[in-house]
């Protein structure tokens, strides 16, 4: 999707994220990162998949609807320097922020080796770009249905493996696929940084809900991270947090589902 | 509506106001001490602590008129001297007794933009009513002129009755003032810049306006109405507002003077990231900081669970962490969000707890458990790691230490379990970083505050700063008079700018 918000497409650097609301009053905050953005037109561009109720209705937002909050870019930029070889590695939904990042990585003059990888074929999202700027491009799907039949840790570890092991791994996807990928690479000592999407209510540093713990310290994904080290990221600990609401939240879901927004747009 | 005032009481009030007027001129100072302060209209704890209305219903007309007439009219107006904007005190307080309330606003108004907001939540008991002679004469502050509620009776008595007028502003000087954040710092200065006839644009990064005002203090205390109606009056004034911008990364601070040609900053960004205790367990489900669980209520209104898509934690059994006045808020909200118990566990005893007294009282009203002298050492969960209980320790009073306030020494051994499914912890807030980590060049202290000078000035040419990025966690009144001051700069460093461009 894409949203006009020039400031935003303006200032946002790779690894920043979003908050936007789908209603003003009585909607939720929630952050997205942001995968792309165009400043000559002033827009970004989201990719979301719908897991929840604030989700849904985003996808039902059509072209010239307006967005009742945006606000960002949040979070600090990724560090983009020459490293040398690094590998990146994308997950379902985290190739969209993966993307950027690699792409700077890249311009930095760094070797880029990609590894994406998804439940099946048609979850792989952002290939061709990815492989633009790849020197090389790994895919794995669960099912087999595309690339190789694997988990994307899988060529990670032969990555780690190699004589010319890379100099950083930036893995990002769902927390359980980045909790995987910071153990393969933890043996090897190959740094690895992680972007956490945890719950936030105001994004600016205010409310402490999207604290982590990161090597024992106490950290804040909206004004400490998004991104952190991810052999000292408590996974257990963020991925129980990530819970906190779920079975509020899986109902709040299927009412909407059950009462359809469109209806509801029509008899407001 | 229930209230603590019953319809008898109202007319003794009449009555009592027409005896006193009737002798007005013969009463002497003795007289006017003895004469019985008077209560305010409280809604029944019992029915308040399940709905969000207001607690305070506010003084009647007769009501405010008899507590008038205990004021003094001191010459020498101690009571002003502690006021952070310097209200003419027994002026307005005069006004009130002969029945010309509107008088009294305008009294009020010559310096205090936001009197109905400053009259609830003002800690007048340590302030302006500290230094009453009346409360001195009677050898306790809680017998004090109730300066608070008298200006939060005109406030309401002018808003409802339409009388509120707005400030008057000077013709368009040309000059741009950003402030950075809606909270009671900014909108001082957003007014008080506007009046000079400056063009003032608000950021803020919520999509609601108001700051800690909207987010932190619960509409049980401070309606969201008086704040609408505030923030309404600067709008007419022509301040323009921006929400859901974050200065610093929406647009670098340096950006707003260098590339959109602000001529001044003010930056009233707050108090920032909540400390926690640092205690096993912290990150547990079901363990808040004041401010989320707040912010959840308040703006979210994640309490409405049919409406809000924020979800609320289902809490029954609460416990929170601290004794100042957000623990009291925070503790009071989970009544209303309908937690069964609730219960502010706090380490010293009740004379060293740092909220205000009026706010304790309300929260034991309402069924809010206080657990005085024990500390929580650590919170344990179950296999889900959500909440299941704290363990607490019992502590004793040692000797004062560097905040005068005596020390709590912990009892060896003396561990204990609490069942809860909720923490909330209220123990203070740091400063937000967002301001420093974008903006290289400006000064903050090891807390993270923004260093100014008397004039609240920041390290960087044009920009200033006032408010809780400045002090660190304090009161809102604290917030204005700091705004005050900036924008009283701000005012003088235009005002001679457009003075050398004429002259040249």
């Amino acid at each position: 999707m894409k949203v006009m918000a020039p400031l935003i497409a303006e200032e946002r650097q790779p690894g920043q994220f979003i908050i936007l609301q789908t209603e003003s009053e009585y909607g939720e905050r929630i952050p997205l990162t942001i995968a792309d953005a165009d400043r000559k037109e002033g827009s970004i561009t989201l990719i979301f998949q719908v897991v929840g109720k604030t989700t849904a209705q985003l996808a039902q937002f059509e072209a010239g609807d307006d967005l009742p909050a945006v606000v960002g870019p949040l979070g600090k930029p990724t560090h983009i320097q020459h490293y040398g070889h690094v590998v990146c590695t994308g997950g379902g939904i985290g190739i969209a922020p993966l993307y950027p990042i690699a792409q700077a990585l890249k311009q930095a003059g760094n070797r880029i080796t990609i590894i994406l990888g998804a439940r099946s074929k048609e979850l792989i999202i952002l290939e061709e770009e990815m492989q633009a700027i790849a020197d090389e491009c790994i895919i794995c799907t669960d099912d087999g249905s595309y690339g190789r039949h694997a988990m994307v840790t899988e060529p990670l570890k032969e990555q780690c493996e190699k004589a010319d092991k890379p100099a950083m791994v930036i893995a990002i996807g769902p927390p359980m696929m980045m909790k995987a990928c910071a153990e393969t690479t933890k043996p090897y000592g190959v740094f690895t940084q992680v972007s956490l999407n945890t719950i936030m209510v105001d994004g600016t540093g205010m409310c402490g809900g999207c604290r982590v713990n990161v090597g024992n310290e106490v950290k804040f994904v909206c004004v400490d991270g998004p991104e952190f080290d991810g052999h000292l990221v408590d996974f257990d600990n963020m991925i129980a947090r990530l819970h906190a609401y779920s079975d509020i939240e899986k109902n709040k879901y299927k009412c909407f589902v059950e009462e359809g927004w469109k209806e509801k747009m029509v008899s407001q | 509506m229930t209230t603590h005032t019953s319809q008898k009481n109202t007319e003794d009030a009449k009555k009592m106001l027409v005896d006193y007027l009737q002798r007005v001129d013969q009463l002497k100072a003795k007289d006017r001490t003895l004469i019985p302060p008077q209560e305010m209209q409280l809604l029944d704890p019992e029915l308040r602590s399940h709905t969000l209305d207001e607690v305070a219903i506010g003084f009647t007309a007769d009501q405010a008129r008899i507590e008038a007439l205990r004021c003094l009219q001191c010459i020498k107006k101690t009571c002003v001297e502690d006021c952070p904007v310097s209200i003419d005190i027994p002026g307005f307080i005069h006004h009130i007794a002969t029945g010309e309330f509107e008088n009294a606003a305008s009294v009020i108004r010559q310096t205090s933009l936001l009197p109905s907001i400053c009259g609830r939540v003002c800690p007048q008991e340590t302030q302006c009513q500290a230094h009453c002679t009346v409360g001195r004469a009677l050898k306790d502050v809680d017998k004090s002129v109730a300066i608070g509620r008298l200006e939060r009776f005109v406030a309401d008595w002018e808003r409802i009755n339409g009388k509120v007028k707005e400030p008057e502003v000077k013709p368009e000087t040309g000059k741009r003032v950003a402030v950075v954040g809606s909270g009671p710092s900014g909108l001082v200065v957003a007014a008080d810049c506007r009046r000079q006839g400056h063009h003032v644009t608000i950021f803020e990064a919520f999509h609601k306006l108001g700051g800690v005002l909207r987010y932190g203090i619960p509409e049980f205390r401070l309606p969201n109405e008086i704040i609408d109606r505030e923030i309404e009056t600067l709008r007419r004034m022509g301040v323009e507002f921006q929400t859901n911008f974050v200065v610093g990364r929406t647009r670098k601070l340096v950006d707003l003077i260098e590339k959109d040609h602000f001529d001044a900053v003010f930056v009233g960004t707050g108090a920032g990231l909540p400390f926690f205790m640092g205690i096993e367990g912290e990150n547990l489900i079901g363990v808040f900081s004041a401010n989320e669980y707040l912010t959840r209520a308040n703006l979210m209104h994640a309490n409405e669970t049919g409406k809000a898509d924020t979800p609320m934690f289902p809490s029954k059994h609460v416990a929170v962490l601290g004794g100042g006045n957000v623990a009291m808020d925070a503790a009071r909200m989970a009544l209303r969000l309908g937690a069964e118990k609730v219960m502010v566990i706090y380490r010293r005893t009740e004379n060293e707890m740092p909220a205000r007294k009026e706010e304790v009282r309300h929260a034991k009203e309402e069924g809010v458990e206080f657990r005085f002298l024990e500390n929580v050492k650590r919170i344990l969960g179950n296999e889900k790691k959500w909440v299941q209980s704290v363990e607490c320790i019992t502590c004793e009073l040692g000797e004062p230490d560097a905040s005068g306030r005596r020390r709590p020494i912990e009892v060896p051994g003396s561990n204990f379990l609490i069942n809860v499914d909720t923490v909330i912890v209220a123990v203070g807030n740091g400063s937000n970083p967002l301001i420093s980590q974008t903006t290289p060049d400006m000064q903050v202290n090891k807390r993270g505050n923004i260093i100014v000078d008397e004039m609240q000035k920041t390290s960087i040419d044009r920009i200033f700063a006032g408010g809780d990025i400045v002090l660190g966690a304090a009161t809102v009144i604290l917030a204005m008079g700091e705004g005050r001051r900036a924008a009283a700069a701000i005012n003088k460093m235009l005002a001679d700018e457009i003075q050398r461009e004429h002259a040249t």
